[in-house]
């Protein structure tokens, strides 16, 4: 079994919420506040909010689409910005783009509508993050599965998704380790292709254990 | 002030079961930087109501994790208590009929409670209105204050909330239930969820044996749906508009209610309450109203298990922990849209939510005809407690909280 000269370091990853001054009552302040809020809070309400719900595979997709078929009742709107999806961005700026440009053009088709009150308002928070070495590492592929196995949600989450935004480029933690440090481009490259929306994250461990079990076999 | 000293301790590896071992791994790697470091939670209870309940299974857990951490109680007569409950209900958004006296005698207690108490804590977390003034006691900028706020804040009387102001902007930080309780204040605000232990006793599995016990106990047929509302007989949780509701419901399902709550014989306003629901229930053998002890969690426990739908039908709340339990046993909830229950139901995917009498007997009737339905908003609802309404996520975001002041 091949052993990589540079270890995967697992880590423990934990947020708390803070909560922003912005708030929208209407289709317009939610664009204005996505033109002014700041970046860790465009990550909370899409990248934290789809970790936090990712039992709900059917129809939540991230916080701003949530608000806006609940309690705006814009079900079009809540569509179109419940498809967008935080795996093809690598910067917050990409998604606060689009985010911004979706709400916008809504908002200049029906102006009426951009001025109605919703039922709740929407309030802008943010997190705040901390990271903490799990104390556990992997150079083998065995060693790898072991940890993965170990890991909290939370922690799946942040390597497997979030990462992205960290490393800037279309893959994940463990699908970049798996290449760069083991060879493994092809479980690399389908670790990297399980979809995060249609599967719980413990569907999407279960799978990635999967991958890895055959790989184990043909070695 | 008093120092509790908690009887029972459930070990931290016992929730692996339940969260899987990872989740615990990561409480102790996250706590390992605050070993041997200090807090303190200072409160008005040591038993009774949620904030006790939290403090008692969080601060034992705490200390497991080798931080140095007590839980002091402040001690006030019953002058005291009635300013702060006529408090609590102003800052809720209900009447206050202000009397000079009230003032002198909230600081009065809590200036005799400061002097009793050494404060002496890196991170020193006051919860709630009642022990506000004590931050009197910080004399300089050494160690971390933190305010916890349990109520809703949204609408307060502003000549109690201007008068407790005072006292709230000298901290460093709060903690409030939902961003909409939360108040414009000169230093960061912090979102946490009020939490339930799935190992107490309220919320543990229980035996079916147990359960048709309790029923039986209390004269419920066991094969006909049962809608239940769990609450303190208060107006606020409109156990009249849950019977209302009921008899819409009934027209279509052979279904029974069940209203169970405790507190009311110490309480002269839940006697009101409790008379009003018992006339209203007048003459319907269907309508189960029980009156139980103010501790009674294995019966609460049976009958949310019991129950086909699980209601929480406020017109005011809090957070409503009783939809987290009942989110907890899987159960279809079907709940008002005030205080922090859109956040433990999100609507159509963990539960139902409701604006009316009629419009929460129209969601029963939908989940009594569609069961399916039903039970996958259980399963969902059970899912989303498990990753944020659960006293390890508690302490997790405590740890964080502590993390992050003493980096800052």
């Amino acid at each position: 079994m091949k052993t990589a000269e540079t270890p995967f370091d697992f880590y423990a990853v934990a947020h708390v919420t803070r909560i922003g001054n912005q708030v929208a009552g209407t289709l317009a302040e939610l664009l204005a506040g996505l033109e002014h809020c700041s970046d860790a809070s465009i990550f909370h309400h899409t990248y934290q909010t789809l970790g936090t719900h990712h039992f709900l595979t059917e129809g939540f997709s991230n916080d701003f689409a949530q608000w806006v078929l609940a309690s705006a009742n814009r079900s079009e709107l809540a569509e179109q910005l419940a498809v967008l999806d935080i795996r093809d961005y690598l910067s917050i700026a990409g998604l606060r783009s689009d985010l911004r440009r979706v709400v916008a053009d809504y908002c200049a088709a029906q102006p009426e509508l951009a001025r109605q009150t919703a039922l709740e308002r929407f309030y802008f928070c943010e997190d705040v993050e901390v990271l903490v070495p799990l104390g556990f590492t992997a150079r083998t592929l065995e060693e790898f599965r072991h940890g993965l196995e170990r890991l909290s949600h939370a922690s799946f989450y942040f390597h497997f998704i979030s990462s992205r935004l960290r490393l800037h480029l279309q893959t994940n933690d463990f699908s970049l380790w798996l290449m760069t440090s083991l060879g493994l481009d092809t479980l690399a490259n389908s670790i990297n292709r399980i979809d995060i929306y249609t599967n719980t994250l413990d569907s999407a461990r279960a799978k990635m254990l999967r991958l890895i079990d055959r790989e184990r076999r043909k070695a | 002030m008093t120092e509790v000293q908690v009887a029972s301790r459930v070990p931290l590896d016992d929730y692996a079961s339940l969260l899987g071992t990872g989740e615990i791994d990561e409480l102790r790697a996250l706590a390992k930087p605050l070993r041997g470091r200090s807090a303190q939670m200072v409160n008005s209870t040591a038993v009774g109501g949620g904030v006790a309940e939290i403090l008692n299974r969080l601060v034992p857990l705490t200390e497991e994790l080798d931080i140095k951490i007590r839980w002091d109680v402040m001690t006030g007569g019953n002058d005291f208590f009635e300013v702060t409950k006529a408090f609590h209900n102003a800052l809720h958004g209900g009447p206050y009929h202000s009397r000079s006296e009230d003032f002198d005698i909230f600081l009065a207690y809590n200036e005799q409670n400061r002097a009793r108490m050494a404060f002496d804590a890196e991170f020193t977390v006051i919860h709630d209105p009642q022990p506000a003034a004590l931050v009197d006691a910080r004399n300089d900028r050494s160690g971390h204050w933190i305010w916890r706020c349990h109520i809703d804040l949204s609408h307060p009387n502003s000549e109690v909330w201007n008068f407790l102001e005072r006292f709230v902007s000298r901290y460093d930080g709060a903690i409030f239930s939902s961003p909409e309780f939360s108040r414009q204040l000169p230093f960061p605000q912090y979102l946490f969820y009020p939490s339930i232990d799935p190992l107490s006793e309220k919320n543990r599995d229980l035996d079916p044996e147990f359960i048709a016990l309790v029923l039986s106990r209390f004269q419920i047929d066991p094969l006909r749906p049962i809608l239940t509302q769990i609450s303190r007989f208060d107006r606020l949780k409109d156990p009249v508009g849950v019977i209302r509701a009921y008899r819409i419901v009934k027209r279509y399902f052979d279904c029974q209610l069940v209203l169970a709550g405790g507190g009311a014989a110490d309480d002269p306003e839940g006697a009101g309450v409790l008379n009003d629901v018992r006339r209203e229930a007048h003459g319907d053998p269907d309508i189960y109203v029980l009156e139980l002890p103010t501790w009674a969690p294995l019966e609460v426990n049976a009958l949310q298990r019991a129950s086909t739908i699980v209601i929480q039908k406020s017109l005011r709340e809090g957070f409503g922990l009783t939809v987290a339990e009942a989110l907890w046993k899987k159960k279809p909830v079907v709940a008002s849209a005030v205080g922090g229950i859109p956040v433990q139901v999100i609507h159509k995917h963990t539960g139902m939510l409701a604006h009316s009498i009629e419009g929460t007997a129209y969601q029963i009737r939908f989940l009594l005809s569609h069961p399916e339905i039903a039970a996958k908003l259980g399963e969902n609802g059970h899912q989303h407690v498990k990753e944020n309404f659960l006293i390890t996520q508690n302490l997790k975001n405590y740890l964080v909280l502590f993390l992050t002041l003493a980096g800052s």
